[in-house]
């Protein structure tokens, strides 16, 4: 694209999506707690419901199980279904039709039916909401067989993996962080998708690789900057899905620079960086490596309310440089 | 008799459906009844690798609720679900495949018992999740609505669901949003051990319906016409967009929970007592004595279903195994993105 483009919020591209998939195709419906009038818990649905219509956006009870499974069965019988949850938390009260149901029921069958549901889920840390409306659980569900799990980091990729998501045959989980909701950034017009299973490298570098996920791609990019003014030229990957993860992206990167740096919001232990750290260990690119892999995730706590306590259990761009710095002088 | 009334003496499937359809309503009881001995016989025989649920003294409320669906309307079933796929139109050969673990089978040996499921009848599939099935029928209602489809869908469950919170939000969403749905409680007294008196804190589970704004009613589940007139008149309500209903139907199971009852909560009385009302021979005098069989019809039809069974376990043994080397063909479609380790 040559021409200046224009500027989206992440939330806004997120409607934008809603708006082309609710336009083009009848079967298409939101479901969702308080996604009608009042515009959804962080206005991501806001006006759809007035151009579509309570039949087509459909106010859910507080009723997360029956309503992620409404959505499910709806799937499986010609509708398509985006299922928004208020937080990603709540997909605890879900986990029965999410992991049990949406995501065994193909392979269950057979492959004679398949579910073309697709969840969105509000997530991560930042807002001051403490332990229960704060988390990244993508891990939880990038367990699962069956399920598609994504991170958009920006709001072209936000729009172009829901659009993505509605394409595809099987469940799609959708993490959007709350903090990314209100940044704005160039956003394409009209209906395209940006692939599932594709990373995207957002800042090329030699020195080592920084594979992050959703708001920490923007952290690991502010790092990488200041980085750069000391000689130290990092690349930066934007994993961007988290099941199926893009192998290729990830493992080329490190056989170039032979440093690999993780960094994730979720809970450390047992996340999507133990995977993509597994991933590099068991290949070739382990040969390429000069230094450990270095894991920056989540703290071993839930998210606590108070500010400074919050920021601290979840990476910063401090953490990042430190990081970044004991890797690049580290030699093995 | 004047317009509008009729003879109470008749049974209401004597009086709403063609000879044929009541014929082939037997057929499918001895079927499930048959498919069920031919499974447990192969249990013992070893040909079954996991455990079963056997609806064995249940098979009037599978066949009586299906019996005015279509192939558009849509069911979901049970881990003890084996009734309602026959009922459905399923070919007990598949299934017996499906339970022998080979690729001729319902879900190509990857589900099982408790998933069997044939979309092309209109059956979403039995489910392993006690409670499993209820939202998903809501859904698949939704959809009716949303296209347009005019058809319903019957969701089968058992005592056991109706105290899980899926219950109650299935119920209540689809009396919100006035859902083409009819659920389906098959009320066999026991929740693995634990009766519903020891389980649940209403007397009849069709009470439950008063919550959700919608009609309950409790009928006696080993008289196949007592079933088929309550599903068929919550069907007409919701074909007409009024909304769904719930239907209790009492009944029992005659064997144990799974392969590992050893049937210590209940008494030898109560299970004979239970066998006294099977439904099956019930239903045969029904058709005898309204004239739409006779003894030696009956006695024919029951040996045609023994030699089919026969052949359905004989396709089913003969079948080939599934490739190890296509073990996750299914967990994704086909040309979409799979997961790359």
């Amino acid at each position: 694209m040559t021409e200046p483009q224009r500027e989206l919020s992440y939330a806004e591209a997120l409607r934008e999506a809603m708006d082309i998939a609710l336009s083009a195709d009848e079967s298409v419906v939101l479901m969702g707690e308080d996604i009608g009038v009042y515009g959804g818990a962080f206005q991501v649905t806001g006006d759809l419901v007035h151009k579509y219509g309570e039949d087509r956006v459909m106010d859910t009870p507080i009723s997360e199980l029956g309503g992620a499974g409404v959505a499910v069965g709806a799937a499986m019988t010609g509708l398509k279904p985006i299922f928004e949850f208020q937080f990603s938390d709540f997909a605890a009260l879900a986990m029965e039709q999410i992991v049990n149901q949406a995501a065994k029921i193909r392979y269950m069958l057979g492959g004679s039916v398949s579910v073309p549901v697709v969840m969105r889920f509000p997530a991560g840390s930042g807002t001051g909401a403490a332990a229960q409306h704060s988390q990244s659980i993508e891990a939880w569900l990038g367990h699962v067989p069956g399920l598609k799990v994504v991170q958009p980091s920006t709001p072209a990729d936000a729009k172009g993996l829901l659009l993505a998501a509605l394409e595809a045959p099987d469940p799609v989980m959708i993490f959007e962080h709350k903090i990314l909701y209100k940044m704005k950034g160039p956003v394409p017009e009209g209906h395209y998708t940006t692939p599932i299973g594709k990373a995207e490298v957002r800042r090329e570098g030699t020195a080592l690789s920084i594979v992050a996920t959703s708001l920490m791609v923007h952290k690991a990019r502010e790092a990488a900057e200041t980085l750069g003014g000391e000689g130290i030229d990092a690349e930066v990957i934007d994993l961007r899905t988290v099941r199926p993860m893009d192998r290729e992206t990830v493992l080329a990167s490190v056989r170039k620079t032979g440093r690999l740096v993780c960094v994730y919001e979720g809970v450390k232990t047992l996340g999507v960086g133990a995977e993509v750290s597994a991933m590099v260990a068991e290949s070739d690119a382990f040969d390429f490596l000069d230094a450990p892999i270095i894991r920056l995730g989540g703290a071993e706590s839930p998210i606590p309310y108070n500010p400074e306590l919050e920021k601290a259990v979840v990476p910063q761009v401090p953490d990042i440089l430190q990081a970044a710095r004991d890797l690049a002088a580290a030699r093995v | 008799m004047p317009e509008g009334t009729f003879d109470t003496n008749i049974p209401y499937v004597v009086r709403a459906y063609e000879p044929q359809a009541l014929r082939e309503a037997l057929r499918k009881m001895y079927v499930i009844r048959k498919f069920e001995e031919g499974a447990e016989a192969s249990y013992m025989r070893g040909l079954v690798h996991g455990t079963m649920h056997l609806s064995i003294g249940q098979e009037a409320s599978a066949v009586g609720a299906c019996l005015g669906l279509t192939d558009e309307d849509k069911i979901t079933s049970t881990h003890r679900g084996h009734g309602h796929c026959v009922a459905k139109g399923a070919d007990p050969a598949r299934m017996f495949a499906e339970f022998f673990g080979k690729e001729t089978g319902y879900c190509k040996g990857r589900g099982g018992s408790m998933h069997i499921a044939d979309p092309s009848k209109g059956n979403l599939g039995a489910n392993g999740i006690v409670g499993g099935g209820l939202p998903i029928a809501v859904g698949a209602a939704l959809s009716a609505k949303r296209l347009d489809t005019g058809a319903v869908t019957v969701c089968f469950f058992g005592d056991g669901a109706n105290n899980e919170g899926a219950f109650h939000e299935a119920l209540n969403i689809a009396s919100v949003w006035k859902l083409p749905v009819i659920f389906v409680c098959e009320n066999n007294k026991y929740g693995m051990s634990t009766s519903t008196e020891r389980s649940t804190s209403v007397a009849s589970i069709a009470d439950r319906a008063v919550s959700y704004s919608m009609p309950g009613l409790s009928v006696d589940g080993n008289d196949l016409s007592s079933v088929a007139e309550a599903v068929d008149t919550a069907v007409a309500r919701a074909r007409a967009g009024d909304g769904p209903s719930l239907i209790e139907a009492l009944t029992y199971r005659w064997r144990g929970h799974s392969k590992s009852d050893r049937n210590r909560y209940r008494s030898k009385d109560e299970i004979e007592n239970w066998m006294a009302k099977d439904p099956i021979p019930r239903f045969a005098t029904t058709l005898i004595e309204h004239g739409l069989m006779t003894d030696a019809d009956v006695t024919a039809l029951e040996a045609e279903v023994d030699a089919a069974i026969e052949a359905a376990i004989a396709f089913a043994k003969e079948s080939p195994d599934p490739l190890i080397a296509e073990v996750t063909r299914d967990v994704y479609t086909p040309g979409s993105a799979a997961c790359t380790r």
